[in-house]
């Protein structure tokens, strides 16, 4: 790769240094009808590899997207993803072709002279009528996903989880039998005490303190999101989710986990991306790669920002509730 | 003032010259020299996130403590991307192609002698200058320069136990970047102040070209945001060094809690989208205003929906100030906020539609000629709306949920504002280069610049917007410590190739800029044969412009090809033939 790195460097310093010589002939500086026609049929070329390079990307890169939404509101954000692509790729096709069509067939000739052409109400009446319907559509029906997903007020019994970030780690609190957090605050930390739970509050008492975030399928679950230094924002980007944690406030977002971690590494787009990873892993001589959830780190937040995660696992619920069942709450963690 | 003919030292001509045509090619040095800088970063950390192990020794050379056996810290590739943000919004973007064009061409194409106030103006410059000296002089500093982003988010940035580059580094940023602001705000002054009271004879505002329109607004933008960056970097120097709380509450930070309380960092980015968001469009108006000219100049014919395009620029200044918030859908602000933003925002997608259509209307049925600004300017187009469509995903709350931060959204902005003004500003040079320097640049430099560049920036950052797309976060150092993202390392291999070819090609415009100041074709007085006033000015430059009387204004400046001239061109200052009607 280094190689071809010092090729490509050594032929555009060469163009450059013989184009450099050259420039001494003080040549004509401006267009000639030659440059004209020549630059034209370039701009012809340009489009067709431009197209060719979206074509490409499109067929080499789909492997290394996401898989399927794991949540219930990712499935509504995958189809307002996939109109509002849909959309920009026939307005991308249809603009681009034009603009390198009219480069290539409007190419300057001698003696022709232009059209005057200066205004035409219709036309500029459709081009601002035409977005703006469209427009309007994608905006109402964006602002309902967005408003399911940002409301979670009616959720029936939904699961209540404190993520808790620091520079550069991920630590997390459910809310125990009571499904209420204990209130906290950084004022509190001490040894192992970590979050800064409040244990003089008395919900505080049933709250379970763990490292790994565990899921169950199909039941709503409500994140509220702490930071202890700076901002960090965390990011599911298999369940569409994402909210930044703030210092000295409190941020929410909520989704209901629709496929279990097993689900998900049977799922057909995850199998393709898996191999794709495996296959570059054992080129390298690393072990195989196992597909998890992830909560990653999304906000600068310093040194080893390229490093925080925590693994996610979603289960069926009543093998959640187990495992629930066996973690120590708060009152047991800090007697 | 043309009477004034007080002598000119070296000093008062060359350095602390009031002429604006001196302080533009000023502008536009400093501008280049910084844009080196900034574009030499990027092709360091390209470096590091293509293959995150590796040694290099250009890095090794360059990064001296910052780096270990030619593989850079963690620290200061955060430093390098932040810095190269910096420098490449404001001091290229901003003041290198504001700056520049706005100085040479207000005065030049409305007619006037210099602007309203040249000492100003000069003190503009100057001030830029010394932010410039200030920015590169944070470079140096032991613990390495800013590096908290451009956007510069507290907590990070007001805490050096975040992070080293928060201690001096960012000091000097912030200092460099108030004394940026005074700089703008003197300057975009001057300009209003200048096209609403210096136009000559004739020169109606429904008479101005569309790059004197541009750059009018753009100045507007700037005076009603600027502002407002300014106080919200003096707040944060408050909670820096003396302890206020405006951005900071609850931290505990390295076994300590911090005295800190009732601040919110939601605050801080409020005010700093405030200027943010207008502030893309302090850089990609004027670009625009350029690429309308030259692309009716060139294509030999009237920018279609001269008025559309009039509209469209105030309509999008407008909107740019009530859209910031799109920044910050998951920052923790009220959903409700989220909703509002998403419509005001999505509705700047008319007037840019407007302005595109309008654009490739323009060529339509024209005598194309391809010179090297026009490339430029079929570039920009181009990279505009490939940028500009995929806001319809960032700008719509929902979508940008799992895109946000990622470099998807990298992908986005660097070419709907990035490489699309830095095209505007390449064709603003070649296209007025013989008017700031009495010289033609080369041609065939110009087209291997155009080709290798407009082919290299969307090898860079199409393929970006699938590593976005496959969840990757921008801002990491590397992303090796996730197997997740084992399968976008080719691609970070491909985009890195595609981005040293980029700025290898610049090494072309560099030489060809400098070579051609000195040893460049001698130009003729209209070499574009172009409508608007600059070109009735002498090639030698005076000061006041015009030797004589300056002329007076008879029609808009897109007279091109009208029936009833023999010339493809008719000057602004031709009076209207018997019976012929003004477009």
């Amino acid at each position: 790769m280094t190689a071809l790195l010092y090729v490509l460097l050594a032929i555009v310093v060469a163009v450059a240094i013989w184009q450099i010589a050259s420039i001494l002939n003080l040549k004509s500086a401006i267009a000639t009808e030659k440059d004209n026609n020549t630059q034209g049929i370039l701009f012809a070329a340009f489009g067709i590899f431009f197209y060719g390079l979206m074509i490409f990307s499109f067929v080499k890169y789909s492997s290394i997207l996401l898989p399927d939404s794991a949540s219930l509101e990712g499935e509504k954000y995958d189809t307002l993803y996939f109109i509002t692509m849909l959309l920009i790729l026939v307005v991308q096709a249809i603009t681009q072709f034009l603009l390198f069509f009219f480069a290539f067939k409007y190419r300057g000739i001698k003696g022709r002279k232009a059209l005057f052409y200066a205004d035409s109400h219709k036309l500029e009446t459709i081009w601002t009528v035409v977005p703006a319907v469209v427009l309007a559509g994608l905006v109402l029906y964006g602002l309902t996903v967005w408003n399911d997903v940002m409301d979670s007020s009616d959720a029936e019994n939904p699961l209540i989880i404190e993520v808790y970030a620091k520079q550069f780690q991920w630590e997390a609190r459910y809310a125990g039998a009571d499904n209420e957090l204990g209130l906290a605050n950084v004022r509190n930390i001490k040894g192992i005490n970590t979050m800064g739970v409040d244990m003089t509050d008395k919900n505080a008492l049933d709250d379970i303190p763990v490292r790994e975030l565990r899921l169950p399928k199909g039941r709503k679950v409500i994140f509220k999101f702490r930071s202890q230094d700076v901002l960090h924002s965390a990011y599911m980007p298999h369940f569409r989710a994402q909210m930044n944690c703030v210092p000295g406030m409190v941020t929410e977002f909520a989704f209901t986990p629709s496929l279990t971690t097993e689900e998900m590494r049977a799922n057909e787009k995850t199998i393709t991306k898996v191999e794709g990873i495996n296959k570059i892993r054992a080129e390298k001589g690393e072990d195989a790669y196992e597909f998890d959830y992830l909560l990653l780190c999304n906000k600068i937040c310093g040194a080893s920002h390229y490093n925080m995660q925590m693994k996610i696992i979603v289960e069926e619920e009543e093998d959640f509730n187990s495992w629930l069942k066996d973690q120590k709450t708060m009152a047991q963690v800090v007697q | 003032m043309s009477d004034h003919h007080h002598k000119e030292t070296f000093i008062t001509k060359y350095v602390f010259s009031t002429d604006h045509k001196m302080i533009s090619k000023q502008y536009l040095v400093t501008g280049i020299f910084m844009g080196v800088i900034g574009v030499f970063m990027s092709m360091l950390f390209r470096l590091q996130i293509a293959w995150p192990d590796k040694s290099f020794s250009i890095i090794e050379a360059f990064l001296g403590h910052h780096q270990d056996g030619g593989v850079m810290s963690p620290d200061i590739y955060l430093a390098l991307v932040t810095i190269h943000g910096t420098i490449m919004v404001f001091f290229v973007l901003t003041a290198g192609l504001s700056g520049t064009f706005s100085n040479l061409l207000i005065p030049l194409q409305i007619g006037a002698r210099d602007m309203a106030s040249g000492f100003l103006n000069m003190v503009s410059y100057w001030l830029f200058f010394l932010s410039s000296v200030i920015m590169v002089c944070s470079l140096f500093i032991e613990a390495g320069p800013a590096s908290a982003g451009w956007t510069i988010y507290p907590p990070l940035s007001a805490l050096p136990q975040a992070i080293p580059g928060s201690g001096l580094g960012m000091t000097l940023w912030l200092i460099s970047m108030a004394i940026f602001i005074a700089s703008s705000l003197l300057g975009s002054l001057n300009y209003i102040v200048t096209v609403l009271n210096l136009r000559t004879v004739g020169m109606k505002m429904t008479r101005l070209p569309l790059t004197i329109w541009a750059f009018f607004i753009t100045a507007i933008i700037g005076v009603v945001s600027f502002p407002v960056l300014l106080s919200a970097a003096l707040l944060l120097i408050f909670d820096r060094s003396f302890g206020t709380s405006f951005y900071l509450s609850d931290i505990f930070i390295q076994g300590e809690v911090l005295h800190y309380q009732g601040g919110s960092p939601v605050l801080f980015e409020h005010l700093f989208w405030f200027l943010g968001h207008p502030e893309v469009y302090i850089v990609i108006l004027p670009a625009m205003g350029i690429v309308s000219e030259i692309i009716a100049c060139n294509s030999r014919k009237p920018i279609f929906g001269y008025r559309a395009m009039i509209g469209s620029i105030i309509a999008i200044a407008f909107l740019s100030t009530i859209v910031w918030g799109h920044h910050m859908f998951v920052s923790g602000m009220n959903p409700f906020l989220g909703s509002v933003f998403t419509f005001t925002t999505l509705l700047i997608a008319i007037p840019s539609a407007v302005k595109a259509f309008n654009w490739i209307t323009t060529m339509w049925k024209g005598n194309i000629q391809m010179n090297t600004a026009m490339l430029f300017s079929i570039g920009f187009v181009s990279t505009f709306i490939s940028g500009g469509l995929t806001g319809l995903v960032l700008g719509d709350s929902a979508l940008d949920i799992n895109v946000h931060d990622t470099y998807f959204v990298v992908a986005h902005f660097h070419l709907v504002m990035g490489v699309s003004a830095i095209y505007g500003m390449f064709a603003g040079v070649y296209h007025w280069f013989p008017k700031m320097y009495g010289r033609m640049m080369n041609k065939t430099l110009g087209y291997w610049h155009f080709w290798i560049t407009v082919v290299a920036a969307y090898g860079v950052f199409f393929p970006m917007h699938f590593v976005g797309l496959a969840g990757l976060p921008r801002r990491y150092y590397s992303n090796t410590a996730f197997p997740l993202f084992d399968d976008v390392a080719d691609v970070n291999i491909v985009i890195t190739l595609f981005a040293i070819l980029g700025g290898a090609a610049q090494l072309i415009f560099l030489a060809n800029f400098f070579i051609s100041i000195y040893k460049g074709k001698k130009a003729t007085q209209n070499p574009w044969k172009s409508n608007t006033l600059e070109w009735t000015t002498p090639i030698e430059h005076v000061h006041g412009n015009w030797p004589g009387e300056i002329p007076a204004v008879h029609r808009w400046a897109y007279d091109y090809s009208k029936p009833g001239h023999e010339d493809d061109f008719v000057s602004q200052i031709t009076p209207l033939n018997e019976g012929e009607e003004e477009s």
